[in-house]
């Protein structure tokens, strides 16, 4: 199965049952798979007329109580960012996979990019945290896709998916666990039944986790959501205080439990003075390059971010205190390792290309070389 | 003289956020009485209340959602559409209705428009026409007449206006129509009628905007253009879809009425026992 | 008698709706809709004013008894402002 169908697959192991998208090289086979899928579950697939409905639909959908989700790639969520953060403003738990191309623009429609990195965590306008993980195998793309439902689920957010056409391409063996397997975190929903008069306070956070619990469409609370700023009930509120205070809960829900949701894989780092960084399909790379660096007895190790965001400050900034070097490879010109440079306080090396080829592991292997000197 | 008999409550607050009132529309505005057109409608349609959800955009009729007291969402510019169209997927037994504006609907929501009028997506839509950009003080909108005079527009407006019933026929819409903010009986009727027949269905609803559009085009108060409509509103029996278009300054007839009827397969999921 | 298509109205039996007017003057905002409107002329603008400066509506002299509740006023009042309701009698 190819990563583009294995996080198809992973949506509906996860009880994804709306999917709205718009065709897009390289993740046009996520929509063709529910396409042929979500008719024998009962679901629903539509093909809106763009990517600005795709998104639309996802909220509405999700906002009446479906798990949802859309796929595009780094043009299309150019195009989905303003609702990105409609989603974020009225907490609407939704997925979004970008399977990255070589970009900015038209760029490489049928090859590789990671450099969608940036935008996927401050593409909207306004201070927003999001949750993002990057897949570097079909298999992953199953595991994270599912992990992205339970996240956004949890923290009543969009999460992003953000893949590389690689990985969406590449067939390799994936490996589906029974249903009751699947892990599944239900959404926090509301635990009084509807007021008899007066508003539900759809707004209203638990203290203990900032998370206020969803209402769905049609069950009688008679909710109110605007994506302007508004107070505990979801009316529109203008008054900056409640701007303040709302701005900083929708980040602070997720900053706040950054241990929870970040994922990360050590590979050879036990002993290591140096460590590379990487994600995604160049990994790969990174991994077989540290492989050949220890054999000639080089003590370096892989730190892969599994997730993206919210960064792994922490764990960069004890790193720090104990790593001489810091290789960051990635295809893109730089985005990751600016957050490495910012978390360890010094320059990193970086091994990067724009996209539209894999970084071959020798490029790595040199900077590792260099780094060692 | 005497006083009326003074009350601090409406039988329509019953469906209304009544603490929200009263509401931000300016003085002659008729966004309010499409609003209340809808809201009697929805409390004769007999469809129980928790299952009707209102889906607005933004602009001055995307304010509307947020004073009805019922599953209401107020969504981004244009994605209104969309975004109903979601909830409507995800959970048949609910009744949407989209209730946004000119602006909001036509221009950056026109692609979305066109394709929910193609699709027969079983949304409800009513459209308040009030020919401007009102929210944000009188732009020209894609209803605003050649030559009107508006902020963006200072030297009269060059472009041609859409002739929303012409444009949603050919869209392929099932149900088109159009009355203004006076034909508050017909207005309310046909938005029972919307409720009760499936598919896509699409209102204009014209309407008095003094401050947006009005005063810059010699009607300068909402009751002014309120007796317009009175004189020159015609119910348009047979008149073809292409001689709908309006201009208000000018003394021709303003067609009103439904237009298009026609049944056509109401937009439903795939579903497909393997 | 002659089965007509339609019965004509006996005059005698038919009664003239009346209704009493209800206002809520803070809503009001003084676009005059309702008094231009009136079938029977029963609303004029009161000398008074709400808090936000608008003259609302109040029954014409000697228009006490002329409403006859058709509630087109409340169903042209943009603001929720005013309704009626018939008088049994």
């Amino acid at each position: 199965m190819h990563g583009d169908e294995a996080c198809a697959e992973g949506a509906i192991a996860a009880g994804c049952r709306f999917f709205g998208g718009y065709p897009i090289t390289p993740s046009t086979e996520i929509a063709e798979r529910f396409a042929q899928r979500m008719p024998e579950l009962g679901g629903v697939f539509i093909q809106m007329e763009d990517e600005l409905a795709s998104i639309a639909a996802v909220l509405g959908a999700s906002a009446a109580g479906a798990r949802a989700m859309t796929a595009t790639s780094g043009p299309g969520l150019s195009l989905m960012l303003e609702n990105l953060g409609l989603g974020v403003m009225l907490e609407l738990p939704c997925v979004i996979v970008d399977i990255q191309r070589g970009s900015p623009s038209t760029g490489l429609p049928t090859m590789a990019g990671q450099s969608d990195v940036m935008q996927a965590r401050w593409g909207s306008h306004g201070d927003y945290s999001i949750i993002a993980y990057a897949p570097w195998s079909p298999q992953e793309a199953f595991d994270l896709t599912v992990l992205s439902f339970n996240m956004a689920d949890r923290f009543r957010t969009p999460v992003l998916l953000l893949g590389d056409e690689v990985i969406g391409h590449m067939v390799e063996r994936v490996v589906i666990p029974p249903a009751e397997e699947i892990p599944r975190w239900e959404r926090k929903r509301p635990k009084t039944p509807p007021p008899a008069a007066g508003v539900y306070h759809s707004f209203e956070p638990d203290p203990e986790d900032l998370i206020p619990p969803l209402p769905h469409a049609g069950e009688g609370y008679r909710v109110h959501f605007t994506g302007l700023t508004h107070d505990e009930r979801g009316y529109p509120d203008m008054s900056a205080d409640t701007h303040h205070a709302l701005v900083t809960r929708l980040n602070a829900k997720i900053q706040r439990y950054t241990e929870e949701i970040i994922r990360l894989e050590e590979y050879a780092m036990d002993d290591a003075r140096l460590v590379v960084v990487s994600f995604g399909c160049t990994a790969r790379s990174a991994r077989r390059a540290v492989r050949e660096a220890r054999a000639r007895g080089i003590p370096v190790g892989l730190l892969r971010l599994v997730s993206l965001w919210p960064f792994p400050e922490a764990v960069l900034r004890e790193l720090g205190k104990r790593m001489d070097a810091f290789i960051v490879a990635e295809m893109n010109l730089g985005q990751v390792r600016l957050e490495v440079e910012r978390c360890i306080g010094r320059p990193a090396w970086g091994v990067h290309h724009a996209g539209g080829e894999m970084i071959h592991p020798e490029k790595i292997l040199a900077a590792i070389v260099a780094a060692a000197m | 003289m005497t006083q009326a008999t003074v009350v601090d409550t409406h039988p329509l607050d019953a469906i209304l956020r009544a603490d929200r009132m009263p509401h931000i529309f300016c003085p002659g505005c008729s966004i309010g009485i499409a609003m209340r057109c809808y809201a009697q409608a929805v409390l004769e349609s007999a469809i129980p209340l928790q299952r009707h959800v209102i889906v607005s955009g933004i602009g001055c009729t995307g304010r509307v959602a947020g004073y009805m007291d019922l599953d209401s969402y107020h969504t981004t510019h244009g994605r209104a559409i969309p975004f109903a169209t979601g909830l409507k997927l995800a959970n048949p037994d609910l009744m949407v209705t989209v209730f946004s504006g000119d602006g909001d609907l036509s221009a950056i929501g026109g692609n979305h428009l066109i394709h929910a009028a193609r699709r027969n997506v079983d949304v409800k839509v009513i459209c308040v026409n009030n020919f401007n950009y009102g929210m944000t003080g009188g732009q020209c909108a894609p209803t605003t007449p050649l030559g009107a005079v508006a902020t963006t527009s200072p030297y009269g407006n060059p472009e041609q206006p859409f002739n929303l019933p012409y444009l949603l026929a050919a869209a392929g819409a099932g149900y088109v129509s159009r009355w203004t903010s006076l034909h508050v009986r017909q207005l309310k009727q046909d938005i029972l009628h919307c409720f009760a027949r499936p598919g896509f269905t699409f209102i204009e609803v014209l309407s008095a905007c003094p401050v947006g559009f009005g005063k810059s085009n010699n009607i300068p108060d909402g009751l002014e253009e309120m007796q317009l409509y009175r004189e020159r509103c015609v119910i348009a029996r047979g008149v073809p879809l292409e001689e709908l278009s309006i201009d208000l300054r000018e003394d021709s007839p303003i067609y009103v009425g439904n237009f298009v009827d026609r049944e056509l397969p109401v937009y439903k999921p795939v579903t497909h026992v393997g | 008698m002659k089965a007509f298509a339609r019965m004509p109205l006996n005059l005698q039996k038919m009664k003239v709706p009346r209704g009493i007017i209800y206002l809520i003057p803070e809503r009001c905002k003084g676009c005059r809709l309702c008094l231009e409107f009136c079938p029977r002329e029963v609303l004029q603008e009161s000398t008074e004013i709400n808090a936000k400066g608008y003259h609302f509506p109040e029954i014409a002299p000697g228009k006490d008894t002329n409403c006859i509740h058709c509630q087109f006023c409340t169903m042209i009042c943009p603001e929720f402002a005013i309704f009626t309701e018939e008088i049994e009698d």
